[in-house]
């Protein structure tokens, strides 16, 4: 490609970084809160109060889907546990996987003659979670594929990068912020991006393992026919409804299954629990083992007849590979990681995205100096737009959350509509203004959505930090906290965003075109001190 | 730039087409039961698809790059002969 290697994989990364950058940028943002799905999800439904145990929790299931959904081919059960106070339910009428109408209750059944707790309808924090593997936005599994190819385009992007920078380790250490412009932005991404290598390197291998059903399905072609289903039979374990006999039968209490299943497991905790044919004779419980209490996501399950109670088969075992496949799938789900380890996965999740920003920024002003194409306005409005809008769009969601009245019907599709318009207007912000204020303005706004929120939660909801963290509701508070510890950051941006980021008049050194220095002048040119010059806003 | 279209053509396509290849040939020729095999060959993928789009734009020429991708491939596409 280039004159060396070095330079090849240069060029690559710069190339491969920009392109799937941008959407690199929100998967990471999105990704990274992912770790507190379940806190943000239960901040959003201020209504629920922590609280009751598994037994109640169990009954109110059993209770629920029996009045609900008495027929229906499968039944679902979530119970609640110590990061998520909400039971949900789900049932469906299909054959085959999928087609689940899904609710979340308070995990207590309200008392003889109390009126339930109307739990708000809201997208939570699985929006962010959805988000940043799938996009949301785009017709079948588009939103997916793209999100993989990014990964590609990261995982590239890491080896180019690693290649490249032949003083590793001294880069590490070298950090010329007061120089200002491209050197500043070049060590600030060296530096993030070496901080937290391992894990960027992780969680980007980890993520595509994921999607491996979708992306690499050939082998199965080859080895099953074609026959995806039985493939994923008989490594995940996975069941569908069998054959109805047609005759009505009680199932059995799920309670004493679930003290079976947690037995078995040597105290390992419960997952979800599935029952099939829940009112037939031929009526079947699948409790499927938790992953919040170790690494790899292998499905260890017990099967019962839902009749009798009698436990009918147990898939325990892994082979080396599916155990393999199961570590790095649960490294990238996190659900094991005590508050701690989950905390630095947040951090070093915050570090990945920040390194993706100022790869992103360093492009732009490595070519602010010169006279401005089309391309490099698109790439700086899209760098605004992204990187300052998201952080917007992501605080009106919660903002939206508390504003829309709790009782609207399909509000949950508002605070959707909410996310996705604020971030529309960010674009259209980023496209409009100049440079100093399409950065300061959504930074700025930034700040005064994170330090409201807040007051905002105490202004419209029992569930603020005056209560939480007196009644050690933590989760709830540490949101707000984080929140609330991120205003004074955006604050920080919008200023430096303001005072920085005026437009600069640079006159490059004489004889270097469109970057390139002319080949009739590469040989005296190529200088230590033009060099840096060049590089120098 | 007709060099680099061609290169990203084989970057993108071609090192996808290898991936996908090295995967089928895992999940036939690795003496495993067929369930790892076939998973094993899944996991390995991406690094063969991320090898494939360095060497793309590592290769001296185009058309090394595209015969890179090409020769691998085709051994690998025998996993498929006869089935």
């Amino acid at each position: 490609m280039k004159a060396s290697f070095r330079a090849s994989m240069a060029w690559l990364h710069t190339w491969c970084g920009l392109f799937a950058g941008w959407i690199l940028f929100a998967v990471f943002l999105t990704g990274t809160v992912s770790y507190y799905r379940q806190e943000i999800s239960a901040w959003m439904r201020p209504e629920l109060h922590a609280g009751g145990t598994r037994t109640k929790a169990l009954r109110r299931a059993e209770t629920e889907l029996a009045r609900r959904a008495p027929h229906a081919r499968t039944w679902l059960i979530e119970l609640p546990d110590a990061r998520t106070p909400s039971l949900r339910i789900g049932w469906s009428d299909r054959d085959g996987p999928g087609g689940f109408t899904l609710q979340t209750l308070a995990p207590v059944a309200p008392a003889g003659g109390e009126a339930p707790i109307a739990i708000r309808r809201t997208v939570g924090g699985d929006l962010f979670y959805y988000f940043h593997f799938d996009l949301l936005v785009l017709p079948f599994r588009l939103g997916r594929w793209l999100v993989s190819l990014c990964a590609v385009g990261m995982l590239v992007a890491i080896l180019t990068g690693v290649i490249t920078h032949r003083r590793i380790f001294a880069d590490f250490f070298t950090l010329r912020f007061a120089k200002g412009g491209a050197r500043a932005w070049l060590d600030a991404h060296n530096a993030l991006g070496v901080l937290a290598l391992p894990y960027h390197l992780m969680i980007t291998y980890t993520g595509l393992v994921t999607f491996a059903l979708m992306l690499m399905p050939w082998g199965i072609d080859l080895t099953y026919g074609g026959n995806r289903a039985a493939f994923q039979a008989e490594m995940f374990g996975q069941m569908l409804p069998g054959p109805r006999a047609d005759r009505p039968h009680a199932l059995a209490p799920l309670a004493p299954m679930l003290d079976a299943a947690e037995r078995h497991w040597g105290g390992g905790a419960i997952g979800r629990i599935a029952v099939f044919n829940p009112d037939d004779a031929t009526a079947r419980v699948l409790v499927t083992r938790g992953d919040t209490d170790r690494i790899p996501i292998t499905r260890q399950s017990l099967l019962f007849d839902g009749t009798t109670g009698a436990e009918l088969a147990a898939r325990d075992e892994a082979g080396p590979v599916e155990a393999t496949w199961a570590t790095l799938y649960g490294l990238h789900l996190a659900r094991f990681a005590a508050p701690l380890l989950r905390g630095l996965f947040f951090l070093s999740g915050l570090v990945g995205t920040a390194m993706v920003a100022t790869g992103l920024i360093l492009w732009t002003t490595k070519r602010a100096g010169r006279a401005p194409g089309r391309g490099w306005r698109i790439a700086a409005a899209l760098n605004a737009g992204t990187i300052a809008g998201l952080p917007v769009a992501m605080l009106a969601l919660l903002w939206a959350n508390r504003l829309i009245p709790a009782a609207l019907p399909a509000r949950e599709v508002w605070e959707f509509r909410s996310f996705f318009g604020t971030w529309l207007l960010a674009f259209a912000a980023a496209t409009l203004l100049g440079r100093p204020l399409r950065w300061g303005v959504p930074f700025g706004v930034a700040a005064v959505l994170a330090a409201g929120l807040p007051v905002l939660n105490a202004l419209t909801t029992g569930a603020h930090l005056g209560a939480t963290l007196r009644s050690g509701a933590w989760g709830v508070a540490g949101v707000d906290l984080t929140i609330l510890a991120s205003a004074p950051v955006f604050a920080c941006l919008a200023w430096m965003a303001m005072r920085h980021g005026a437009p600069s008049r640079t006159v490059r050194p004489p004889g270097t075109e469109g970057g390139r220095v002319l080949p009739v002048l590469a040989g005296t040119r190529r200088s230590a001190a033009t060099e840096e010059r060049a590089e120098v806003r | 730039m007709a060099g680099v279209a061609l290169r990203t053509v084989g970057a993108v396509g071609g090192g996808y087409a290898l991936a996908a290849s090295a995967a089928g040939a895992a999940a036939v020729w690795l003496p495993l039961p067929r369930a790892e095999a076939t998973l094993a060959g899944m996991l390995a993928s991406f690094a063969v698809f991320a090898a494939a789009i360095l060497w793309c734009f590592a290769a001296r020429s185009a058309t090394r790059a595209l015969a890179g991708v090409a020769l691998p491939l085709a051994l690998l596409l025998t996993a498929w002969w006869g089935r």
